[in-house]
């Protein structure tokens, strides 16, 4: 019988760089892996309940590819589609939406200009706008995390607890909290960092950085209150604890756990 | 043809593109000449029920007769919400009242916008969830919802029972995204379009 728990959200990211996945180890040491609208539909068939594109690339000639890219991979995607890292203005959202994606994702553009996110919002609706937010506390309590801009390059004094709630002020929809501290370790989602911006905001929270195994899940959906967590590299390559069926088996063990998720998928 | 109707109620392209997908022809429209050709009518819609006010222009008219003439009519999200008689949303936009009731705020006891994967509860006979068990997970983002009435054909719960599906004759509505629901919605869809 249906319960009144909204199941918990595992989404796949791809890190695209000039039309090609890739995933970065502390944002460096990019791998190849492969296709983003093939990997996109491999990543839905398994389970996937969202699927994440941040474009990484450097240049601007890459960039171009973007919205060809998006296209291709939204053409024959039915779960949920959010692109992410050439969104500046709102001309670039709405080419972005046009191509077939279903949400934006905005990091330096909102830092820089936070006014973008009530446009967006009021053009397309909150539930189209997730802000992306880097942070990064070192050995500090939750509430000392700064927020990081242009990859984590750019230190912005922002706290990130404050940055969030002006975020959902101003229409976002979603927040998907990426701590700097763990991505790419594996060691395991920043869960007191998720939990204290979970607290502090009312709309969603998809935690990022630091997935390695399946336990780690567990963590960040109990003790981190995440609504949703995202990974990458723990679903395209594989590792010692999950087979080529990542999510499913992911999926599983958490509903072992009493964690609500959407099954059979 | 279906006529997937624009009122500018934000994306629409998915709706086109999963209608193509299922190979079903769609065009995307504001004209009412093309909405009295088509043979069904969807109505899309993510964002603020106040975008209803520009179905209520001439396009009302269309939409309405055609749904009097019988053709089957799909609504999904703040699309079905337009059917009820209005939204506490914006209060000054009056709905189509095709269903009774008005749709309002989930209650503060739960997080809103309601986003993510949700299981729907059937029962009834319907032709739009034909082969769909009760249980299954689809993807709903709404910060409001219609309440449970007698053409409620699903439910889902959050904060309380709300309508997730209803359905009088030929005219269908989903709380959910089809579109944006894997294999579930692809079989709403297709069911549709098989009608």
């Amino acid at each position: 019988m249906p319960s009144e728990r909204l199941a918990k959200r595992i989404i796949a990211c791809l890190d695209v760089d000039a039309g090609r996945v890739v995933k970065g180890v502390k944002f460096q040491q990019l791998r190849d892996a492969g296709d983003p609208a093939e990997l996109a539909r491999v990543h839905a068939a398994a389970g996937a309940d969202e699927i994440v594109m941040l474009d990484i690339t450097a240049t601007s000639e890459g960039r171009k590819t973007l919205v060809e890219t998006v296209r291709r991979t939204a053409h024959d995607l039915f779960v949920p589609f959010t692109v992410g890292g050439g969104v500046r203005t709102l001309e670039d959202a709405a080419r972005i939406f046009d191509a077939g994606a279903d949400k934006v994702s905005i990091n330096s553009a909102a830092v820089s200009n936070p006014a973008l996110i009530g446009e967006i919002a009021g053009r397309f609706g909150s539930q189209a706008v997730i802000i992306a937010i880097d942070a990064r506390r070192g050995a500090g309590p939750a509430d000392t995390a700064e927020v990081f801009v242009a990859g984590g390059r750019t230190a912005t004094g922002k706290k990130a607890l404050a940055w969030a709630r002006e975020a959902e002020e101003r229409g976002a929809g979603e927040i998907l909290l990426t701590s700097m501290d763990r991505d790419g370790t594996g060691i395991g989602f920043d869960c007191e960092l998720t939990a204290a911006i979970a607290g502090s905001v009312a709309i969603p929270v998809i935690a990022s950085g630091g997935a390695g195994n399946a336990q780690h899940f567990v963590e960040v959906f109990t003790a981190g209150k995440a609504d949703a967590a995202l990974a990458a590299s723990i679903f395209h390559f594989g590792n010692q604890h999950f087979g080529t069926n990542a999510v499913a088996e992911l999926k599983q063990i958490l509903l072992d756990h009493g964690i609500p998720m959407r099954w059979p998928c | 043809m279906i006529a997937i109707v624009d009122y500018g109620a934000g994306n629409i392209s998915s709706v086109k593109k999963a209608l193509e997908h299922l190979r079903t022809e769609a065009q995307v429209t504001f004209d009412p000449a093309v909405i009295a050709a088509a043979e069904k009518i969807i109505v899309p819609g993510v964002g603020h029920f106040s975008r209803c006010q520009s179905l209520n222009g001439n396009l009302r008219l269309s939409v309405l007769n055609a749904i009097s003439g019988g053709k089957p009519f799909l609504g999904i999200c703040v699309g079905m919400q337009w059917l009820f008689e209005g939204s506490t949303e914006a209060p000054e936009t009056p709905g189509a009242a095709l269903f009774p009731g008005e749709c309002s705020r989930f209650p503060a006891s739960v997080k809103s916008p309601h986003v993510g994967w949700n299981q729907i509860e059937t029962g009834k006979e319907s032709r739009l969830l034909k082969g769909i068990s009760s249980g299954a997970f689809v993807y709903f983002t709404h910060s409001f919802r219609a309440p449970i009435i007698e053409e409620t054909v699903a439910c889902t719960r959050y904060g309380g029972a709300f309508s997730a599906a209803v359905e009088r004759d030929s005219v269908f509505g989903v709380q959910f995204h089809p579109e944006k629901s894997a294999e579930t919605g692809l079989k709403v869809l297709e069911n549709f379009c098989a009608l």
